[in-house]
């Protein structure tokens, strides 16, 4: 109980101090967690869309459970993944990415983007088949048809991106290995929570705890505002 | 209903045996540091205590400032660690009973072969690490309060440098010490490790080669990076503390018969032993 209080008092100060150290690992956080979550909504959006809609695709029975299994993988694995591919003795080691924040942004987008193909998929099969048959009918393009039956989903497609960007804020063992957790470079909050809880310091880890989560608290509440403004619950 | 009753009955009186028969088996809670467990010490001797004892050994492997901590909080009977100011600070508070010497070890300077610094061949480490800062090699640093990260600053402050994580060269990883192997191995950076997980994980760091510290301990002419164990049994009054079973653990571990086991660790692997026993007794066999 103790240590819970103590967490709770220096995490207020730490944030009322605007500590260097903490502004720098939330910045960091911030950019690798929306560089990826972009990457992976400009790229998995349209792809989820394509399979969700697409009258015969072939392999189907194939693609959809892999995209399941991808929404599913464990992060540490995609972060060995990634390492491997990086690493010196990789196929794109001389890109120089491994223990840097791109490296990072790589991994996080290898979790996110499954996530995103998958939920965009399946909330585009749920709008209503009728409003397809009517705009072909009106004479509507490929492309036009798309967007409006991404617009009818949005509420699925918004739930696509906080989905993507809750598994990746708050994911530890890829961005530990691909990024090194090196202190003012590659440590974000996550990372450093797993550091000061290694070495003793509950309170301070349980501070950064609150403090992230705090982050992904105000994300979201911007994410629902988006929603219910489009319409949502 | 009454049909069900009969095999509930079975159930519950099966859980209750169970407990009653596992809590017969003490166990013993032993914070310690990765290398300990990293290494395969603990796992080529602890058998021969629970076997002993009738006891259950439970690890948990992880830095020598959270080993201490969980002393601290009372989460473990008995702590081995190796960072002798936090150990003395730890008895000295009353947290442990007292320190024993248990073994040591030694680290060693390890970096890549093409050596930028030009460090191959010095003999005191604090001389070697000035070269690195220096030259501004990359030097990478475990960062998170272990017992090496620990004896790390100690060479710094001995070669009288304040190494800045701002700077570039210096990298603060807060990771354990395989970890920062493969990152020295994949950035070509200058680190310190205790020696026995370098030689565990030589065969995956083809990048790395000693540099300060020879080829073993004999050949490692700098005092300052001898790096002893001890094992503090901690202050039964904290409650729910084991300290009969630990003391007998502190005994059997600095026993000469279980010492001699100790040396044999590694032996066969590498060629030399990963641990050097170190007890009163041994010393006075």
């Amino acid at each position: 109980m103790e240590t819970i209080g103590r967490a709770l008092v220096d995490a207020i100060r730490l944030l009322r101090e605007l500590d260097p150290e903490l502004v720098e690992t939330v910045a960091l956080t911030l950019q690798v967690t929306l560089g990826a979550l972009i990457i992976a909504l400009v790229s998995g959006i349209p792809i989820g869309a394509a399979v969700g809609l697409a009258r015969r695709l072939p392999g189907r029975a194939l693609i959809v459970p892999v995209i399941y299994t991808g929404m599913g993988l464990p992060p540490v694995t995609v972060g060995l993944f990634t390492y491997l591919l990086l690493s010196n003795q990789g196929p794109l080691g001389g890109l120089g990415w491994l223990f840097t924040p791109t490296g990072m942004i790589t991994a996080q987008t290898f979790i996110a983007f499954p996530l995103v193909v998958g939920l965009t998929m399946t909330s585009v099969q749920g709008v209503d088949p009728d409003v397809r048959t009517q705009m072909i009918a009106l004479g509507a393009s490929n492309r036009q048809v798309a967007l409006t039956i991404l617009t009818e989903a949005r509420i699925g497609v918004t739930a696509a991106v906080v989905a993507a960007y809750g598994s990746i804020i708050s994911e530890v063992g890829a961005v530990m290995l691909v990024g090194g957790n090196i202190e003012g470079e590659t440590r974000v909050l996550t990372t450093a929570i797993v550091l000061e809880t290694r070495q003793g310091n509950f309170a301070l880890a349980l501070a950064l705890g609150i403090v992230l989560l705090g982050i992904a608290f105000l994300t979201n509440f911007l994410f629902h505002r988006l929603q219910v403004r489009q319409g949502g619950p | 209903m009454r049909r069900r009753v009969g095999p509930l009955l079975v159930v519950v009186l099966a859980l209750v045996g169970c407990s009653r028969g596992s809590s017969e088996v003490g166990v013993l809670r032993l914070a310690t540091t990765t290398s300990t467990a990293d290494s395969g010490l603990l796992d080529a001797i602890l058998p021969a205590f629970e076997e002993e004892y009738r006891a259950r050994v439970d690890v948990v492997a992880t830095g020598t400032g959270q080993a201490i901590e969980l002393g601290e909080a009372g989460d473990a009977d008995v702590i081995l660690v190796h960072a002798r100011a936090l150990e003395d600070a730890f008895v000295a508070e009353g947290h442990g009973t007292e320190r024993f010497d248990v073994m040591y070890n030694d680290f060693v300077i390890v970096g890549p072969e093409d050596d930028p610094a030009s460090i191959e061949g010095v003999s005191v480490a604090a001389d070697a690490l000035g070269l690195i800062a220096g030259s501004q090699a990359t030097f990478a640093s475990r960062g998170d309060s272990s017992g090496t990260h620990t004896k790390e600053r100690a060479l710094w402050e001995a070669a009288g440098i304040d190494p800045d994580t701002g700077s570039g060269w210096y990298k603060s990883l807060g990771q354990g010490m395989g970890d920062t192997l493969n990152f020295a191995n994949e950035t070509g950076a200058y680190t310190l490790s205790d020696r026995g997980t370098y030689l565990s994980q030589q065969a995956n760091l083809p990048n790395l080669s000693v540099l300060v510290g020879g080829m073993s301990i004999a050949e490692n002419a700098d005092p300052a990076l001898l790096n002893p164990y001890g094992v503090i049994p901690v202050d039964p009054d904290k409650g729910n503390i084991d300290a009969e079973l630990a003391e007998q653990f502190v005994e059997w571990l600095t026993s000469v018969e279980t010492q001699s086991r100790i040396e044999k660790v590694g032996v066969d692997a590498f060629g030399q032993p990963l641990f050097y026993p170190d007890s009163e007794k041994w010393r006075n066999r």
